[in-house]
């Protein structure tokens, strides 16, 4: 993304500036091809509003939230304290995830062991930045379009999240469709708790399948998520069915990012 | 006069009985590890009235929810008529109360009516379970006992209600011939129905069905009360406590664990002062109900099996072995266990070479589990099935070094790269230049 400059903290206090939030861009935004994708469209939308945010770039390490959920608290401790002492070394205020794991962790998690922000996910940022009038969304080529919202867990019911991705999303003109199970019956992609890594259990279908199958019942163009571990769950879903000609699986910043040619 | 006596043996044999076991129920909670739930009164006050009082959490399931209501209201309004029914017990009156004249008559009126409701209601959860068979009272973990004791419960309430009603039938026909003993008292909208089916009976039949359903109700509450201790039913009275002591944080906030913070801390500042005491090194994670702390042995103790978890949990619609209402069954059992190993042996656990893990959660299902909080979502009765599961995970992490060949892997690239994937953390930064 050679158009849009992206400072590291180092870089930019090197200039003598500080930024207003940091990007927390999380693993699987920084090293996943698609996930990139979605990284990509959150730094559109900071770059088009102006706001003046900065990146840890190779500071940054995992949150520690999926060996927190296996188990291994020694590894999780390890990790946000390593986190911690370079986020309080540049005085970190705000974090803006794109991630619902690394916000629930760095939210909830942290604090007792020092680190203290205000962290909001990306879907909260973008709902602020259209009602404080800062960003302008039309609904583009997605007007009349039916989405359907997947709640991801960590968002929904670890943090009783459920209305700002909604809102976003109905800003775009489009027939918002609800699954049975949604919010805090929300179902699960089947990546959460360290099953992203994993093998699943002998069972008789996946969970992703299962997912997939009663987002895809409701026949919609787009299915929405605002997580990228929800993302590649969905999307292979979405591909056991041979339906990805017709359904295409996209992040909320991207749906603002390609509706509005940010 | 023996029918006082009679009674009043039954009611202080009961009652000791009761006593003697809800003691031994308080003694296992606390086997858990103590940490005190002191903080916010008010808001855990309110949350109680909420969910157990009000069944605000019910209400997700509609049917389940308005038939609950109907046993719940009335098995709860029903009890005052026990009130009376002491004090005919004890001084061999009949109907004491009825001095509160046309508020007497209402009172039983409106009794009849929740009596009723409770019946209607027992009946379709026995239906629900026998001969419509709703999914989630089908699951392997309910087979044997769990089984019989739901549909115990059932039936005893079945016949408990039924026996109210006879009572109140025979007692009108009383009533009406003028019978001595059975002054005019009460109003019987629903047993009003079906009395004069029982008019061509004799003074002393009528006599023998009102006083024989009167001491089944009676001796039916006493041996109700007393099989509670042994029963899923418990949730009755624990529903309480159990939601007054839930957890009020956000469900994705985990423990965060003193002993292992006062090893990784000192890395990171020199000056640390540790949480926990050195001298007294505790096991990370949990093997066995002592691991626990006791709010996880409470909600073992005032889960009543519905299944709402399960139903929800992903894990288990996908055909996998997990079943968050097993995690709580299985506590409870090994707990029940353990509590007894303590009474076998002057109130000392004597090992049996048994635990928790292992022997009856395996780690097939521990490892199931997506950690999405849809049971913990779910529980009428803030039951979080989900701290159990991340404690055992801890234990065979961080004791035994027993997780899953792929989750070692992850946790070996976190360590050394940063990230649960073999990349460069030098790398993080590239898709900045890329196109």
């Amino acid at each position: 993304m050679s158009e849009i400059k992206v400072n590291t903290m180092a870089e930019m206090l090197a200039k003598g500036e500080f930024p207003e939030i940091l990007f927390w861009v999380g693993c699987s935004g920084s090293f996943d091809d698609r996930a990139k994708k979605i990284t990509k469209a959150i730094v559109r939308i900071l770059d088009h509003v102006k706001i003046k945010f900065a990146i840890l770039g190779s500071e940054e390490g995992c949150t520690g939230d999926p060996a927190k959920r296996a188990g291994n608290e020694f590894l999780f401790q390890m990790q946000a304290m390593q986190n911690i002492s370079v986020l309080n070394g540049y005085e970190i205020k705000k974090i803006v995830t794109g991630c619902p794991h690394c916000f629930n962790t760095l939210k909830n998690e942290y604090p007792a062991l020092g680190g203290k922000y205000e962290v909001v996910h990306h879907t909260q940022l973008v709902q602020q930045l259209i009602d404080e009038g800062k960003l302008k969304v039309q609904g583009g080529e997605f007007k009349g379009k039916k989405i359907v919202f997947h709640d991801p867990c960590y968002l929904g019911r670890a943090n009783d999240v459920y209305e700002a991705p909604r809102e976003v999303i109905k800003k775009l003109d489009v027939e918002l469709a609800e699954m049975k199970r949604s919010r805090a019956k929300g179902l699960c992609c089947g990546a959460g708790g360290a099953q992203m890594f994993k093998e699943s259990e002998k069972g008789t279908k996946e969970v992703n399948v299962e997912r997939a199958e009663e987002a895809l019942a409701l026949d919609p163009d787009v299915i929405a998520v605002a997580c990228p571990f929800c993302n590649t769950m969905m999307t292979d879903g979405v591909k056991h069915f041979n339906k990805e000609e017709k359904t295409k699986v996209l992040d909320i910043a991207e749906l603002i990012v390609k509706a509005n040619d940010l | 006069m023996i029918g006082s006596v009679i009674f009043c043996i039954l009611l202080i044999g009961a009652s000791a009985f009761f006593y003697s076991n809800a003691k031994k129920i308080r003694r296992n909670i606390f086997i858990g590890k103590d940490f005190p739930i002191t903080d916010h009164k008010s808001e855990r006050l309110k949350t109680m009235i909420m969910v157990a009082l009000g069944q605000s959490k019910m209400i997700t399931r509609p049917v389940s929810a308005i038939l609950h209501i109907f046993v719940y209201v009335g098995f709860v309004l029903i009890n005052v008529e026990i009130l009376e029914m002491f004090v005919d017990g004890i001084t061999g009156a009949h109907r004491a109360f009825s001095f509160l004249g046309s508020f007497y008559n209402f009172l039983i009126g409106f009794f009849e009516l929740l009596a009723l409701g409770v019946f209607i209601g027992v009946v379709v959860f026995w239906l629900r379970r026998n001969v419509v068979k709703v999914k989630r009272f089908l699951n392997a973990e309910l087979n044997g006992w769990p089984r019989f004791d739901a549909n115990a419960i059932l039936i005893t309430e079945m016949v408990l209600m039924t026996a109210l009603m006879l009572m109140n039938a025979a007692d009108q026909n009383l009533q009406l011939r003028g019978n001595e003993h059975y002054h005019v008292a009460g109003n019987f909208p629903v047993s009003g129905f079906f009395a004069s089916s029982l008019s061509g009976l004799s003074d002393g039949t009528l006599i023998f069905i009102e006083r024989f359903c009167w001491w089944l109700h009676i001796v039916g509450i006493f041996a109700f009360l007393n099989y509670l201790p042994y029963s899923k039913h418990l949730h009755i009275l624990l529903a309480f406590p159990n939601t007054y002591f839930s957890n009020l944080k956000v469900k994705g906030e985990f423990t965060t664990l003193d002993s292992v913070t006062d090893v990784v801390a000192p890395n990171f500042d020199p000056s640390y002062q540790p949480k926990t005491d050195p001298n007294n090194p505790v096991r990370f994670g949990v093997r066995d109900v002592q691991d626990l702390g006791w709010k996880n042995l409470m909600d073992a103790y005032s889960c009543t099996e519905c299944g709402r978890c399960t139903s929800s949990c992903p894990q288990n619609m996908t055909g996998k072995k997990l079943s968050p209402r097993k995690i709580m069954m299985d506590t409870r059992d090994r707990l029940v266990e353990v509590g007894n190993n303590m009474d076998r042996n002057k109130g000392v656990f004597v090992d049996d070479g048994k635990s928790l893990l292992g022997d009856y959660i395996s780690s097939e299902e521990v490892w199931a589990c997506n950690t999405c909080h849809a049971c913990v979502q779910e529980c009428p009765i803030n039951i979080d099935p989900l701290a159990i599961i991340i404690e055992l995970r801890r234990y065979l992490v961080m004791e035994q070094s027993q997780s899953p060949a792929e989750l070692n892997g992850m946790f070996t690239n976190i360590e050394n790269n940063g990230a649960p994937w073999q990349f460069s953390p030098a790398d993080r930064g590239n898709w900045v230049n890329e196109s």
